[in-house]
């Protein structure tokens, strides 16, 4: 589904990403690991098209095609879907109106008709009860005002709406309190299908108690260093980074 | 379908100002130049009583003391009085049915999306139409008419009431008010007039709709709104011009009364022509319009300002009686190199009076957007309240965005609250509605209907969907 083939990328003239390569199947899920500022949001900035950030090597190719030819927006609509680590906020626009936007673009893209409104209304009524949002939140400007938690829970909302192909999970964890953190994979977990595909960014083992993944990756100065299964991430846990910077 | 490649050139360019084009019905257009026969000229082919004429003359009498205060944030080059044409009107006589009314003319009005012929016309929306000088066709009079409502033309209105317009006209702006006030009130041709009578709801929308057509003419039109005894009335203006390469002057007062316990509720949705991407061409809008609020009244001004090269007013209410309410809600934008200077003037006179400002400012290309606002709290307004939020948002590096507030307090007992931000379109917004499958386009769409809702929110739901698509293409292109 995502073949990243030693992908280099800088900011600023400034080099982040040094070569990274990457393979994800349908129906895996992969986690990401690594210390601050080792590059794990511009990788995921990078798949979703940022334009401030400049590829300076290597390919991605997403459902057999160059995502890096195509525009944010259209990688979104083949199915790129990226939860952000800082959500943005946008006062006046309610949550509802933004993702029907969404949908109905996505849907123009692939030659479909706009959603009903009877359609739209139940996905937003079964989807809210996965992530268990409260329906007030639903009618809000997206994110204006929300608590970190919960803006964090209405980026697994909206990807439940988006139903993508992959989603990227930048963070999703943190600032989440125990509960949030079992909804918000249970969510993950009933959305997984043979046919789709997650790459959780985390820096706790913690969560990947409940999202199991199948590929641990531990990402560090803009290079995979290390990939392993779940077990990798407890050793992690116990040994820190510094375990890492000694095998290379 | 598939477009080739000049048709879409061509919807692109409509899209831009699609109200560009030029109707060709004769007219009637007096030779350029500004004296006091003109001023006679235009009094005497309107059939004027002698008390208006004496009205014009002292107008005109004042005017020619004044000289034009350039205090407004915007800059224009000096205007030559004496190459203007103050008086075109299309050829013929006054339609009576809408069958009468010339084929060019409907045509004219259908390209606009004026809806004139009464079965047709979105129920509940009657519509004053008036080309350069004058009124050309008022629909649904005599429905309005059985509720003693009047809605006609100004003309017809000092014809036929005489005795409302002596008593109200420049009553709320007098004809010394400002240059531009003076201007308009020597040598206003035709506009809109309306008289809501005691404890009556307008079941309908009043529109008035002005275009400009001829080349080389100015538009001076007078609204004159008087809203009796605890009646009510929504009203709606809208305008619009072609595109020509030499700028045109718009000149209007407007001025509302709002007797004990009645409400009038002022739509504007100001589309006239705002000069080409270089800044050529443009109408320059100048324009005064206030109301006064009796006991218990309330007058809301509602704005979508999206047109003109250059716009200066300031629509603002005087707080006369007691427990008056005034309102201004607006949101003003600018592209390539407008200019505009707006916002309100709340003046409270009246004790427990009440005002509310909300402005939406929104900048790009290269031009330049103002706020200004004055509330004033007298000296017996005991207990008067005003609350003010304005707002600016920036859509390229190169525009510019100004507030002038200013407060005056006499009464200890005010309160007031003033709130402003300024913030720039941002980039993180944007990604993240590309990031849903949106494009940049409609992601701006979004960002701006969503930054101006609570002022779009006030306007009557058929403008109001007309002025989100009227922001859409304002802003065309514009990040950056
Ligand atoms: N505009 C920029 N100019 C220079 N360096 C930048 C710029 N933006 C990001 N960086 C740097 O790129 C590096 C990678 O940042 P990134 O946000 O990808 O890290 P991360 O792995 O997600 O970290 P965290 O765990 O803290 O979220 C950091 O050192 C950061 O300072
Ligand atoms: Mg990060």
């Amino acid at each position: 589904m995502l073949k990243i083939k030693n992908l280099h990328a800088s900011i600023d003239g400034k080099e982040i990403l040094k070569g990274i390569n990457l393979e994800v199947k349908a129906g895996e899920i992969h986690a990401i690991m690594g210390p601050n500022g080792s590059g794990k949001s511009t990788l995921s900035a990078v798949l979703a098209g940022r334009e401030e950030y400049e590829v300076t090597a290597g390919s991605v190719s997403f459902g057999g095609k160059d995502i890096l030819e195509l525009k944010p927006e259209d990688r979104a609509r083949e199915g790129l879907f990226l939860a952000f680590q800082y959500p943005i906020e946008i006062p006046g626009v309610s949550n509802i109106n933004f993702l029907k936007t969404a949908i109905n673009e996505t849907r123009a893209y692939k030659g479909m008709e706009p959603v009903s409104a009877k359609e739209f209304l139940a996905m937003v009524k079964e989807k809210s009860a996965l992530v268990e949002l409260d329906a007030k939140l639903a009618n809000r400007s997206v994110n204006e005002g929300f608590s970190g938690g919960e803006k964090k829970r209405n980026e697994i909302f909206q990807m439940a709406m988006l139903n993508p192909k992959l989603s990227i999970l930048d963070e999703t964890d943190s600032g989440l309190d125990i509960d949030a953190l079992r909804i918000v994979a249970k969510g993950v977990n009933q959305l997984k299908s043979p046919t789709n595909a997650t790459i959780v960014i985390t820096h706790y083992q913690r969560l990947l108690d409940y999202i199991i993944p199948d590929f641990v990756h531990v990402l560090y100065n803009g290079r995979i260093v290390k990939t392993g299964g779940k077990e990798l991430a407890l050793e992690l846990e116990e040994k820190g980074y510094d375990w890492i910077k000694e095998l290379i | 379908m598939a477009y080739s490649e000049d048709e879409l050139k061509k919807e692109l360019k409509d899209q831009e100002y699609k109200y560009g084009f030029t109707s060709n019905i004769a007219s009637e257009v007096i030779p350029k130049g500004l004296n006091e026969d003109v001023v006679r000229l235009i009094s005497t082919k309107k059939n004027e009583p002698q008390w208006l004429l004496d009205f014009r003359l002292k107008a005109f009498a004042h005017w020619k003391t004044m000289v034009e205060k350039r205090w407004a944030h915007v800059s224009y080059p000096t205007i030559d009085f004496q190459n203007i044409s103050y008086y075109a009107a299309p050829k013929g006589k006054k339609e009576v049915s809408w069958d009468e009314v010339d084929p060019e003319m409907k045509a004219t009005m259908d390209k606009l999306g004026i809806s004139m012929d009464e079965q047709k016309a979105l129920s509940g929306v009657a519509v004053d139409f008036v080309f350069d000088s004058v009124s050309v066709k008022t629909s649904f009079k005599e429905k309005l008419g059985e509720l003693g409502v009047i809605f006609c033309s100004f003309s017809e209105a000092v014809a036929e009431h005489p005795e409302l317009v002596k008593k109200y006209l420049g009553s709320v702006v007098p004809s010394t008010d400002n240059f531009y006030a003076a201007l308009n009130s020597a040598v206003f041709s035709d506009g809109s007039f309306c008289y809501i009578p005691k404890g009556v709801r307008c079941p309908m929308e009043l529109s008035t709709y002005f275009r400009i057509n001829e080349a080389n003419t100015g538009q001076f039109e007078r609204t004159l709104l008087i809203a009796d005894e605890n009646s009510y009335v929504s009203y709606l203006e809208g305008c619009t011009a072609p595109m020509r390469d030499e700028n045109q002057l718009h000149a209007a007062v407007v001025e509302l009364i709002s007797l004990d316990g009645a409400e009038i509720k002022y739509s504007t949705v100001q589309n006239w022509y705002p000069g080409d991407k270089d800044g050529k061409g443009g109408i320059y809008n100048f324009v005064t319009k206030r109301g006064i609020c009796y006991t218990g009244s309330k007058i809301s001004w509602t704005q979508v300002e999206t047109g003109s090269a250059v716009t200066w007013k300031y629509p603002s209410c005087i707080l006369k009686g007691d427990n008056s309410i005034g309102e201004f809600y607006s949101v003003a934008v600018t592209n390539h190199y407008q200019q505009a200077d707006t916002g309100t003037k709340m003046i409270h006179l009246g004790k427990n009076t009440k005002s509310t400002i909300i402005s939406k400012g929104i900048s790009a290309g290269f031009s330049n957007n103002s706020y200004r606002g004055l509330v004033q709290i007298n000296k017996n307004a005991t207990n008067a309240r005003n609350f003010t939020q304005c707002d600016s948002l920036l859509m390229s590096d190169h525009c510019g965005a100004h507030t002038f507030p200013y407060i005056e307090v006499k009464n200890s007992t005010a309160k007031i609250e003033h709130e402003a931000t300024t913030s720039k379109i941002g980039e993180d917004q944007i990604f993240y509605c590309n990031q849903r499958g949106i494009s940049t386009e409609k992601a701006i769409n979004l960002i701006v209907n969503g930054y101006c809702k609570d002022v779009l929110n006030k306007l009557p739901m058929e403008f109001a969907v007309e002025a989100q698509k009227l922001l859409e293409i304002s802003l065309e292109g514009s990040v950056g």
